[in-house]
Formats: C-alpha cells, sequence, structure tokens
C-alpha cells in the first residue's frame, strides 16, 4: 500500500472525514490501519501500542505524542492543559515506562482570552511538576478567529522502560487476571455535562490524574509478569480491551458486577442511554497480569492514592479469541463489540 | 442504585427463568413492541436464558428506525438550508436517507446540533431569533407530549423562528397491521411501558378482544422483561387473553391526562407511511392547521426531494416481526454499524444494531 497514489479508504465510502473517525472506535482504527500505519510502515509504529518503543544503545525508549481537542477548556477535575500532561505521561506509562522529558505544541485562536491561556498553562505546569517531568521544548502557532476550537495542545514525550519489563498487548494470555484501578467513564460523562449543559445533582468530576507513579509500584511487584497496560482513554473500556484481544488472539471475560462506577456517573448514563464501557477514560489503568502476581499488583495498586478502588473485572480465556464477553449483572451473557463512532444520546 | 439495582438482581431474575421454564409445556412466539426492550433483552443476555421453546420477535416500537426515508431526506434538505439550525436527538444523526445522513450533512457544513429535549431547541430559537431553528419531532406517544409543549410554549412566547419536522407515530395501528397481516405468527404482545405510561391502556383493550391476543404492558429493566414474559407465557398457557399491566409502578389505565390534553390540543391523528412496512391509516400525528406556523414542512420547500429506497435491506420484514438480522443477506457484510442500508441497524434501538452489538453477528 505504501507509495500507492490511491487512498486506501474508498472515496465512495467516505468522501470526507466524519467525526467518528475521531471517536476511537472502528472507524478511527480503520484510518491508523488502512491509511497510517501502511503508509509510514515501519515496525515501531506496527506494534500500535500506544506509543513507540526504540532501542538505543542497550536502553528501551517509549516515544509517544498525543493531541488534545476539548470542549469545554476548564471542566470539573481538569482543563486542556493538565489533560495534555496526564494524557502523554499516561501513555508513556502504558509501555511501561517512567516519563523524561515531554514537548508541548499550542495551536491558539485568534481570540482566545490571554486569561484562559494563563490558567492552562499554569495548570500544564503543576501537572507536570506533579510528576517530575519537566517540559523541554515547544511550539506555539496562531490561527485566525473561526479557524480553532480557542486552544489545541499537542504533547510529546520520552521515557524510559526499566530493566525485565515488557509490555505489549500480544502477552495477554489466557488465565491472566484483568485489573483496572478505580471506578469507570467519569471523564467523558463530566465532560459531557458540562458541555452539554446537563445539571445532574451531584457534580461529576474527570479522573484525569498521571498514572506514572501508579504504573511504577505495579511494575515493582509484577515486574515482568504485568504483560499488558492500557489507559482506557476514547473508546472507552470495551474498546481498549477489544484490542487487546484481537492483537493477542485471546478471547477476555468481564463480570458485569466486578466493574466499578460510581453511582453518580452510573446514573448519568442510564438517564442519557450510554453504555459505561464506551465512555472515556483519563485516570485509568487496565493491567492485564499473570495469575501469580494479581493479588500482589492488586495490593500494590490500592495502596496508591491512584488506585484505592482498583479491583479485578475479569479473564482472559482460550475461549472466543479477538473478543470480549462480558456475563450480565443477571447472569446472561453478551458480547462487548467496539463502537462504530461515538456514541449518541437515546430519544427515549 | 435506587430504581436501577432492584430490577436487576441475579437471584430474582434466575427465579423468574425457572418459573417461565416450569410453566411453558409448548412453543411461543411473543413480540416485545419497543426497541428499548429488544435492546436490554439482548444486552442482558435475557434471549440465552429462556427456554429455547419461546421464541422473542422485535417489534416495530423503533422510531428511528420506522421515520420513513423521506422524512429523513426532507430533514437533510432543510439542514442544509443556510441560516438553519436543525435539531436532533442523538440517534437520528447517523440514519442513512436516500444518499446522505445528518452527521455527514454536518461533516460538510450544515449547523446541525444534537438536543435532549425538544425545549433545548426551542431555547435555541430564542438565543437565535435571526436564524430558523427545525426540530426533529420523530418518536411514539412517549415523545410526543414534549414535542407539543415545545409547539405550545412557541406560540405563548411568540417565536417565529421555531419549527417541527413531524414524523409521530402511534402504537395501536402498527399492533392491528401486524395482527391483520397473512403472515403473523405473533401470540402475545410486550406493550411498551412508557407509551402506555402517557396514553394508558385503555385503546389495547379492544385489540386483545378482536384478535384473543395477550398484551403485556411491560417495562424495561430485566426483572421487568422477565416478570413480563411470564405474565404472557401464563396468560397463553391458560388460553386467557386480554391486557395486564406489569409496570405498574408507572403506568395506569388512564394513562397522563393532562399530557394527552396537550397531544391533542396540538396534534391530529394522520396517515403516515412507516419505513420499511408503508402506509398505516390512522398511525401518526401532524401538527393540526392552527399550529401550521411551526410545521416546517409548510415552512420550507421541500418539493425537491424524492426518496430511493436499498433494494437489499429487508428492514420491513424485521419491524413486522417476519424475519429476524441474521437472516439478512446483508447483515453484518454490505450492512454494518458503518454503512447501514436501513434504519435498524443505525438506531441504538434498532433490532439489526443490537444483533450486531452484541455480539449475533458471527
Amino acid at each position: 500500500m505504501a507509495g500507492s497514489l490511491q487512498c486506501p479508504i474508498p472515496i465512495s465510502d467516505y468522501p470526507v472525514v466524519t467525526l467518528a473517525h475521531g471517536g476511537g472506535g472502528r472507524l478511527s482504527q480503520m484510518l491508523i490501519e488502512r491509511l497510517f500505519v501502511p503508509t509510514f510502515a515501519n515496525a515501531a509504529l506496527e506494534a500500535l501500542h500506544d506509543g513507540a518503543i526504540l532501542e538505543l544503545e542497550g536502553a528501551r525508549l517509549a516515544f509517544s505524542t498525543d493531541s488534545f481537542t476539548v470542549s469545554p477548556l476548564f471542566f470539573p477535575g481538569g482543563d486542556i492543559g493538565s489533560l495534555a500532561i496526564h494524557g502523554t505521561v499516561n501513555d508513556l506509562a502504558m509501555c511501561g515506562a517512567w516519563p523524561l522529558a515531554l514537548a508541548a505544541g499550542f495551536i491558539l485562536e485568534e481570540g482566545l482570552p490571554m486569561e484562559d491561556l494563563w490558567r492552562i498553562v499554569l495548570s500544564m505546569q503543576r501537572a507536570a511538576a506533579e510528576v517530575g517531568v519537566p517540559v523541554v521544548t515547544g511550539d506555539t502557532k496562531v490561527v485566525e478567529r473561526g479557524k480553532g476550537d480557542g486552544i489545541f495542545i499537542n504533547t510529546t514525550g520520552l521515557g524510559v522502560i526499566p530493566p525485565g519489563v515488557h509490555i505489549a498487548p500480544q502477552r495477554a494470555a489466557p488465565g491472566d487476571i484483568v485489573l483496572i484501578n478505580g471506578p469507570i467513564a467519569e471523564h467523558g460523562i463530566a465532560v459531557m455535562s458540562q458541555r452539554e449543559g446537563l445539571a445532574f445533582e451531584t457534580e461529576l468530576v474527570s479522573d484525569s490524574a498521571p498514572l506514572a507513579d501508579l504504573v511504577a509500584r505495579v511494575l515493582e511487584v509484577g515486574g515482568s509478569r504485568v504483560h499488558v497496560l492500557r489507559d482506557p482513554t476514547r473508546g472507552g473500556v470495551a474498546s481498549a480491551l477489544n484490542e487487546i484481544a484481537a492483537k493477542a488472539c485471546v478471547g477476555i471475560r468481564l463480570e458485569e458486577e466486578r466493574i466499578p462506577i460510581g453511582d453518580a456517573v452510573r446514573g448519568a448514563c442510564e438517564i442519557l442511554g450510554l453504555d459505561p464501557l464506551y465512555v472515556a477514560n483519563e485516570g485509568k489503568c487496565i493491567a492485564i497480569v499473570a495469575p501469580e502476581t494479581a493479588d500482589g499488583v492488586l495490593e500494590a495498586m490500592r495502596a496508591h492514592p491512584r488506585g484505592v478502588h482498583a479491583t479485578p473485572i475479569g479473564e482472559v480465556v482460550n475461549e472466543h479469541p479477538g473478543k470480549v464477553f462480558m456475563r450480565s449483572r443477571i447472569g446472561g451473557l453478551r458480547v462487548v463489540d467496539m463502537l462504530s463512532g461515538e456514541q449518541l444520546p437515546r430519544i427515549c | 442504585m435506587r430504581f436501577v439495582d432492584e430490577y436487576r438482581r441475579e437471584a430474582d431474575a434466575q427465579k423468574l427463568v425457572r418459573a417461565i421454564e416450569k410453566l411453558v409445556t409448548r412453543p411461543w412466539t411473543i413480540m416485545e413492541i419497543c426497541g428499548g426492550q429488544t435492546h436490554n433483552l439482548i444486552k442482558f443476555g435475557i434471549d440465552r436464558l429462556l427456554p429455547s421453546s419461546i421464541t422473542l420477535v422485535h417489534g416495530p416500537g423503533c422510531p428511528v428506525c420506522v421515520t420513513p426515508l423521506e422524512l429523513i431526506d426532507k430533514a437533510i434538505c432543510i439542514a442544509q438550508q443556510p441560516n438553519v439550525i436543525f435539531t436532533s436527538f442523538g440517534d437520528m444523526l447517523r440514519v442513512p436517507g436516500s444518499a446522505s445522513d445528518l452527521l455527514s450533512a454536518r461533516a460538510q457544513g450544515a449547523d446541525v446540533r444534537m438536543v435532549y429535549s425538544p425545549l433545548d431547541a426551542l431555547a435555541l430559537a430564542q438565543k437565535h431569533p435571526e436564524r430558523e431553528v427545525v426540530f426533529f419531532a420523530v418518536g411514539f406517544e412517549t415523545t410526543a407530549p414534549g414535542n407539543a409543549m415545545a409547539v405550545w410554549q412557541a406560540k405563548q412566547l411568540g417565536l417565529r423562528n421555531f419549527s417541527i419536522l413531524c414524523a409521530h407515530v402511534l402504537v395501536p395501528p402498527a399492533m392491528r397491521a401486524i395482527l391483520d397481516s397473512p403472515d403473523n405468527h405473533i401470540q402475545a404482545f410486550l406493550a411498551a411501558g412508557h407509551v402506555c405510561t402517557v396514553m394508558g391502556t385503555r385503546e389495547y383493550e379492544p385489540i386483545a378482544e378482536r384478535y384473543r391476543i395477550p398484551i403485556v404492558v411491560t417495562g424495561f429493566e430485566p426483572l421487568d422483561l422477565l416478570q413480563g414474559l411470564h405474565m404472557a407465557l401464563k396468560a397463553l398457557e391458560e388460553g386467557r387473553w386480554g391486557v395486564e399491566i406489569q409496570y405498574t409502578r408507572s403506568v395506569t389505565p388512564d394513562g397522563n391526562v393532562a399530557a394527552r390534553q396537550l397531544m391533542h390540543q396540538v396534534f391530529e391523528v394522520c396517515d403516515r407511511q412507516w419505513r420499511g412496512i408503508g402506509l398505516i391509516p390512522a398511525s401518526g400525528y401532524r401538527l393540526r392547521p392552527a399550529w401550521a406556523d411551526f410545521d416546517a414542512e409548510q415552512r420550507f420547500d421541500l418539493s425537491g426531494v424524492v426518496a430511493q429506497e436499498s433494494s437489499v435491506c429487508i428492514a420491513g420484514q424485521i419491524l413486522q416481526g417476519l424475519k429476524k438480522p441474521p437472516q439478512c443477506p446483508a447483515f453484518g457484510t454490505q450492512c454494518t454499524p458503518e454503512h447501514p442500508l436501513g434504519a435498524p441497524m443505525v438506531s441504538s434501538e434498532g433490532a439489526c444494531a443490537a444483533y450486531y452489538q452484541y455480539g449475533q453477528h458471527s
């Protein structure tokens, strides 16, 4: 496909990019797998991890980039600045890496209040200081009014992977335990409730948080028996697990009863007709670990402030390779599939 | 969580499943009317818990699915006009029209906005007096009161820039159409709890009598559905028919009288095309002539809209319960949520989407 002049995504199907291409579901995957990966073809990219893993004179480096567009810019529990730091720090952490340095690119829209920019930059500084990672280089562009949504931020990060750590989706193996560090769907619902002006009785707060320290503790305990780490951002837990199941050619079996979710978030999802399994998280980590280390890793997670509510939610199985199944609360079984685009609230 | 967990208890669900197993002596075919019921039956795996002699058939109660193609095309045509803010519930946005859908229209520059209530659209009209704000008023009797209220308030507020594209449909005429079909094999209905919360149950009694069929007005939670099925099966096994209410925490025989009065003031019954099924007499609502100022079909020139349906899609047979999604030659191949040929693949309440999403496509 590389070098071909023909677009690999049929123009007749998608003459223009739609929002669903950025939703983290099937269409996003199609863009990546059919357009980007074959065009830039190389081994590091083809691993399709949260970041690339590069070897340099015996050291293993993780290299990751992420762009942030969020409306509103400020939301309960964070803002686009803290999110931009956490997102890239977490992508590095999901490679098993400790962050060494970050770069930040800003695309500012003419008319953005300087006060807002200052708040965002201070927030980035605080978020980076909490992790102890320096922002070492950057870039700024300004676009005309109406050509951007206030501010877009790109962050790129470099991290180092400790010896003995091997994180890759392909390492998920039957018998492994699937752990998560706390309740799901908080970020997506918090942002949506702000954006859409939905008033709920309880304030919904984003879970946006850096996970580098939590992951370091997990790796101290689990080492090479920690097989997969993944932050279930866009597309939520369901999409992340589907990707892992597909890459490792294993099945994943979830227990609905065990999936932690706060009452306020669950209520909002019920009202809006959204499935929390597909809603974005920004401070959650799925760890797939060998069974003999699951208790130890769980204990390490629970001892960390970012993992107090950590819990096992399922296991990796031999059956139904490539698919995620869930045992429902009432004992029925169903497939948890990828979504094709963003979830849309229902009529009734 | 209150009002949710108590209707999803495994022990109670298993008790009902065992009671159903004990009760059933022969095969029965039951239709759940509402797409919300279809989704929960599959989402919670209830279909896989029931004895194999029970066939659940998915009914036409998905407003997104039955809204005629022509109205989708009209919606897209209106949305593409300059100066229009077109507003809709989220799940109408992806429904394919003849050539496009509302999300694609938005990607190409139309101002299409998702709202959670027709009153949100009304607020937009107040905020943007220089723009025409149109709301896509789809749905069964469930959403009609809210839409009637939006139009009523627009009149009170003297708004000149608000209108609705009205696509309301009614449940009882669709039930009659299904029962009158020579291919009908439905032996009992689970009627839609939310529709009957508004309408009450009186209009269902003549249907139960005439066709000698049990109709159980049922809720949406797993225990509601299992209990509704148990009630319907008990009636079938005992040879009874009539209307029973499972969803007693919300439904009374008279329904919501105030809501119905407002609907009656704003809407009148009309014939309506159902996507995939065809024309059903007296099966929809349109705005009464006194409210014509708020009718988008009157305000915009839509004479150029000609609808063209896919020839492969069997949505009509699926919506009438004659076939199940996997029986469609296009299911999961030519027709997927990314490339829906028909609305049931796209709507969150559509039977095809439910089968696809919850894993019955392979």
